[in-house]
């Protein structure tokens, strides 16, 4: 496959292409183009709803198959099953096949479910009972035991004195007549024990206080049988006299959900009934056990196939839904799809087209033309997996106008040396580099599991890290930071002590003994009285250069695009004006900075530029850095004031004379023939659109040329912060060396250095490589999107989505 | 505490209003009605509903579909938004929040009781109480034989206990019984209600105490109309109407002596708000005085949005969704009945 040489500068051309597919090669059309991926469909149905579309039955087939796929999944994940990935045979089923298939093993699955529940319900029903047996049972033994006791003092009182403790009715009370007795009913159960105290309050006042209830809790939690959750539970006796009484006790027994359970009173039918319960429950236990192997069987044999009936339900869903896009023609007999594709692929899907038609076994093939069309493509870049985050980068901002120049390509470099320049610190740079190798080195195998959410971020961005990392490798070489310890590694440094004693060192200073240090910052400057002074001036001046040049790129690509679109206004009234005004301004400034580095001259910069506008006539003294200064200042200062009105004015009055001429041209025009007028209908109707406001488009270039000359201010100014951030990085290093590490490390005492080696890690990752990284990286990316792109990116265009299969399994969650 | 809402607002309600103006923006569109009154099955309305905030909630839903799914499952999203809210409320939000569900409470005590008059299954009425009206003992509700026995068992727990106080009678219950229950019920949670919203001040008395006026002018309406022919006495209906609203005290004294409905018509059209819905009937018609009503309340409940820093959005809201909710279920009746001439009957446009 031939890829065009500009690949990432220009988005693939792109061409709007009308498909014409029989009705009977249809479904297999849209599957085959759907592995290709190459091609976006329009929707040419939009204002029919879902419902009404023409593979709507289809697609609710497949909602309903992707509904049992869940039930069955959900059903497979509860029973502990994850589907295999591994699909052991590929047998090809069709749709209809695994629509049957579903089905019955749904039907299947409820089915066993519904008498496993049945089953467990009567088995946890017994368990209940069992327990109510045991636990009523063990309270009737007691409050028996201890009646009789109580009938054993009564008694023993009798038989000899009567004491004075004793209740003088209770002689009377014991000996009731028996059938006077009030015969007391009694209901036995379990109740929630969350609910046993509302419970209790609500029979006490239903029955205004008239019974008596006895409650034991369970040790461990029950099922309920009803909802099968597993719920702490109480055993309660209720004692309770009357008719009404009974009912009332019921019907709030019924509200509460307690289930009831039949008891006697009677020991024997007790031991009787609960030797007839365990019975049962572990007849019942083996039932459900091999309920559950054949369950577990079937849900096994499900899982293997399951993710490959769920890719095809996906796959057909999709289909249908790409179906429903397309629009009949008139015969009824072929559908008709629109949608873009790149014109590279062209053959590819064509291809595609005629290998669908020849395996439907189809007469008439499918016809693939290209239409014309006023509509802007979408944008398509073909990326890499390096590329396609720096892409991100971009398409964060705006998706690029179709064809436009991709600052996306610049990014690559910029972006990473732009971010080193904040960060420069090859010790620094090394970790990073380390710890993003460990992710590009384990990229497969990470690829496939699922992250984190910051994890995923510092994932998909591996490679942008990568590159950041070894830029500050450089920039840290030449700052000559590692940590903030300074190195010697390209050579001695050029300066030395006076004597050997170094004892003026500090006051008067070193003396050069040899030729200046090959590469980067001499290690010297480190800890002397002047190396902020020397390493801001530098870095400062150093910023503007890298600003000045980038804006610059900006403004040459904002040509390119004003070329390749044929546009020749923006390039004489926009391009022209405004590399002049920002070169005649700051790219002298620019200049300057090159000369005084070059000559080593004393000249005061700031002076010069401002002098340069309040009296450029004065003359500049010792600021002079070169012969014929002033003229050329004042040259360039000219320039600047004509570039301001040249970009303001004529642009608007050229838009308004072309439209002009373009309408004279409409009003009088030769008749066409009946064919031809219909063209120029469409033709016109595509033109009645853009109606033009002058005063519209008149404020619109009056903000953009406001926007640019104050721009080229502040936008320089902006790029200081590559100083800014850059010096703040290397004095908070510095910190943590000198007043951490160094500290502990004076101390002489193992466990204070050990502490200080912690506290000095801690602060090395998380200030410095965690939050100075993300402080830098949204710097580089302001700059980018901001200082950079606004000189020429437009990025209003929108993405290209081609119906793919592949991009299918990945929106799965 | 008037005009300061802005400052201190966002503090503690500011998640909260957020969350329930994203939800408002999930209410079903006119577009998406004209959608749903053009489908043929039950399925097709399923369909369309995936496609919006309903969806998650319907998609597990074996085919044939009934009526009540679909509504239970819509009631099923609204709660768990409300539970949501409510979970993440803080004082005085949740009490608020609260209050919206009184009414749903009320309604809930007169359906089981209703139900158990009749010999109702209980589970089955449990089945059909709303779900924002529950409470621990509602079940307990079958057991209580009369007013008192009805207070004295189950409701003295609820926050429906203090409405009480005035209905508290020995008689035994029966429809008419019931129905002035609600009645009186109602009449004191929309009291309380109001106090509740005057004593929080600031923009939300201010909405709050409009959307509760029309409420109960439209109960004293409904209660008036309802009433006639029937033996209760003047001076019962009158105990009957909230103390508040537009027509209190004057049009409740003119109310309370109507004998059909061109009189309260005609003390209706006295009140200019009140004006436009009366306009729109035919004269002795009834029957679609409920559908102006509610068209009356979503354009008001709607206006609740316009203003920031209340709790009245919370209150819209979920009358809003009851609203959509309820055209959903006509909607969905209508289809499955083959009555789709009707179906513009009774569906209130929302946006």
């Amino acid at each position: 496959m031939s890829s065009p040489t500009m690949d990432l500068l220009r988005s693939e051309p792109m061409q709007l292409a009308q498909l014409i597919i029989p009705m009977e090669s249809a479904h297999r059309t849209i599957s085959y183009l759907g592995d290709l991926g190459l091609f976006q469909f329009k929707d040419l149905n939009t204002e029919k709803s879902p419902f009404q579309r023409t593979y709507a039955a289809q697609i609710k087939r497949c909602g309903e198959m992707a509904r049992k796929l869940r039930f069955l999944k959900d059903q497979m994940t509860k029973a502990g099953f994850s589907p295999s990935s591994r699909c052991s045979f590929d047998t090809r089923v069709t749709l209809d096949e695994l629509e049957v298939k579903l089905g019955e093993l749904e039907e299947e699955l409820i089915e066993v479910n519904a008498n496993s529940d049945k089953l467990q319900r009567s088995h946890n029903e017994l368990l209940e009972y069992k327990l109510v047996l045991q636990k009523a049972g063990e309270f009737f033994h007691s409050a028996q035991s201890i009646a009789a006791a109580q009938n054993h003092e009564f008694e023993a009182n009798v038989m000899g004195e009567v004491s004075i403790d004793s209740p003088l009715l209770l002689e009377q009370e014991m000996s009731v007549d028996p059938s006077k007795q009030v015969k007391l009913g009694f209901v036995s159960g379990l109740v929630a024990r969350e609910k046993s105290m509302a419970f209790e309050r609500i029979l006490f006042r239903a029955t205004r206080g008239n019974v008596f209830l006895k409650q034991v809790a369970v040790e461990d939690p029950v099922i309920d049988p009803l909802s099968g959750d597993k719920i702490e539970k109480n055993v309660f006796v209720i004692f309770y006299s009357g008719e009404r009484a009974r009912m009332k006790v019921t019907k709030i027994c019924d509200a509460f959900g307690a289930n009831r359970y039949p008891f006697t009173d009677d020991i024997a039918k007790q031991y009787q009934t609960i030797s007839e319960v365990s019975g049962k429950l572990s007849e019942l236990k083996t039932t459900i056990d091999v309920g559950q192997l054949q369950r577990s069987n079937l849900l096994r044999t499900i899982s293997f196939e399951f993710e490959q009936w769920n890719l095809l339900v996906k796959k057909e869903k999709s289909i249908y839904h790409i179906l429903n896009m397309l629009s009949f023609d008139v015969t009824k007999k072929c559908l008709v799809g629109e949608g873009w594709c790149p014109i590279s692929a062209t053959d590819q899907i064509k291809n595609t087209l005629q290998q669908a038609s020849l395996d439907s076994n189809s007469l008439v093939g499918a016809i693939f033309q290209v239409l014309q069309t006023e509509e802007s493509p979408p944008t398509h870049f073909r990326t890499n997996k390096f590329t396609s985050a720096f892409q991100e980068i971009v398409d964060a901002y705006g998706v690029a106008k179709y064809q436009e120049a991709n600052p996306g390509v610049f990014t690559i470099v910029t972006f990473p040396f732009l971010f080193a320049v904040m960060f420069g610190d090859w010790g620094h740079g090394l970790c990073l580099f380390l710890a993003t190798l460990y992710f590009i080195l384990r990229e497969k195998k990470l690829s496939h599991q699922k992250l984190g959410d910051i994890m995923e971020m510092a994932f998909g961005g591996r490679y942008v890290i990568m590159m950041m990392a070894l830029f500050s490798i450089y920039t840290g070489l030449i700052y000559n930071e590692f940590f903030s310890v300074p190195f010697e590694l390209f050579g001695r440094s050029a300066y030395d002590c006076r004597d050997s004693s170094c004892r003026d060192a500090s006051t008067v200073g070193l003396i050069k003994v040899r030729g200046t240090y090959p590469f980067g910052v001499d290690p010297k400057w480190h800890g002397t009285r002047s190396e902020l002074p020397f390493l801001n001036s530098l870095k400062m001046k150093m910023s503007i250069l890298l600003g000045i040049a980038q804006m610059n790129l900006g403004i040459v690509l904002s040509y390119f695009n004003a070329k390749f679109f044929g546009n020749d206004i923006n390039i004489w009234y926009q391009f022209v004006p405004q590399i002049i005004f920002l070169n005649s301004l700051f790219g002298y400034l620019s200049l300057l900075i090159i000369v005084k580095w070059c000559s080593g001259s004393q000249a005061d910069l700031y002076h010069v530029m401002i002098y340069m506008f309040l009296s450029p006539t004065a003359d500049l003294g010792d600021n002079q850095l070169f012969f014929g200064q002033k003229y050329l200042q004042i040259l360039l200062l000219l320039f600047a004031l004509v570039a301001v009105p040249w970009m303001l004015f004529p642009k608007p009055l050229l838009l308004k004379k072309q439209h002009q001429e373009r309408h004279r041209g409409q009003a009088y025009r030769p008749l066409y023939s009946t064919e031809d007028s219909f063209e120029l209908e469409i033709q016109s109707d595509l033109h009645g659109h853009e109606e033009f406001e002058f005063s519209e488009v008149f404020v619109h270039q009056f903000i953009h040329t406001i926007e640019f000359v104050l721009g080229a201010v502040s936008n320089t100014a902006s790029y200081l912060r590559l100083w800014a951030l850059s010096l703040a990085h290397s004095e908070l290093s510095s910190v943590f060396y000198d007043k951490v590490l160094l500290l502990a490390w004076g101390f002489n005492n193992v466990i204070i250095l050990i502490i200080g080696i912690i506290v000095f890690i801690c602060a090395t990752v998380g200030v410095l490589l965690l939050m100075e990284t993300l402080s830098a990286f949204l710097h580089a990316l302001r700059l980018h999107w901001v200082e950079f792109q606004s000189k020429f990116y437009e990025g209003d265009g929108y993405k290209f989505y081609p119906f793919s299969f592949a991009s299918l399994s990945e929106d799965e969650e | 505490m008037y005009g300061f809402e802005a400052l201190t607002f966002n503090i503690h309600s500011g998640y909260l209003e957020a969350i329930v103006r994203g939800h408002r923006s999930g209410l079903l569109t006119a577009a998406d009605y004209n959608n749903l009154c053009q489908c043929e099955t039950l399925d097709d309305i399923k369909m369309h509903l995936s496609a919006t905030e309903y969806g998650p909630y319907l998609q597990n839903e074996p085919s044939p579909l009934h009526t009540t799914t679909i509504v239970e499952k819509c009631t099923l999203k609204l709660v768990d938004e409300y539970k949501h809210m409510l979970s993440q409320a803080t004082e005085p939000l949740s009490t608020f929040l609260q209050y919206i569900t009184y009414g749903h409470m009320i309604d809930n005590v007169v359906l089981i009781v209703t139900g158990t008059l009749h010999e109702r299954d209980v589970h089955e009425l449990l089945e059909k109480c709303h779900p924002l009206g529950m409470f621990d003992s509602i079940a307990t509700l079958a057991v209580a034989q009369n007013m008192r026995e009805l207070y004295r068992l189950v409701l003295v727990d609820t926050p429906l206990a203090p409405y009480f106080s005035e209905c508290i009678t020995s008689e035994d219950l029966d429809d008419m019984n019931i129905e002035i229950m609600r009645n009186t019920l109602y009449k004191a949670y929309l009291e309380d209600f109001y106090d509740f919203c005057q004593k929080l001040g600031g923009a939300t008395a201010e909405i709050m105490s409009d959307l509760l006026a029309f409420e109960a002018d439209r109960r004293a309406v409904n209660i008036t109309i309802n009433s006639i022919g029937t033996e209760l006495t003047r001076d019962d209906r009158r105990k009957l109407y909230s103390n508040f609203g537009l027509l209190y005290p004057y049009g409740h004294e003119e109310l309370a002596v109507c004998e059909d409905i061109d009189q309260v018509r005609g003390v209706m059209e006295k009140y200019p708000p009140y004006q436009t819905i009366f306009a729109k009937l035919s004269y002795g018609e009834s029957q679609m005085l409920d559908k102006a009503f509610y068209e009356e309340e979503v354009k008001r409940l709607c206006l609740a949005f316009e203003q920031q820093f209340h709790y009245g959005v919370f209150f819209a809201y979920m009358r809003l969704r009851e609203q959509e909710i309820r055209n959903l279920m006509w909607v969905s009746e209508c289809v499955a009945q083959n009555q789709k001439s009707r179906v513009h009957d009774s569906v209130v446009f929302i946006f």
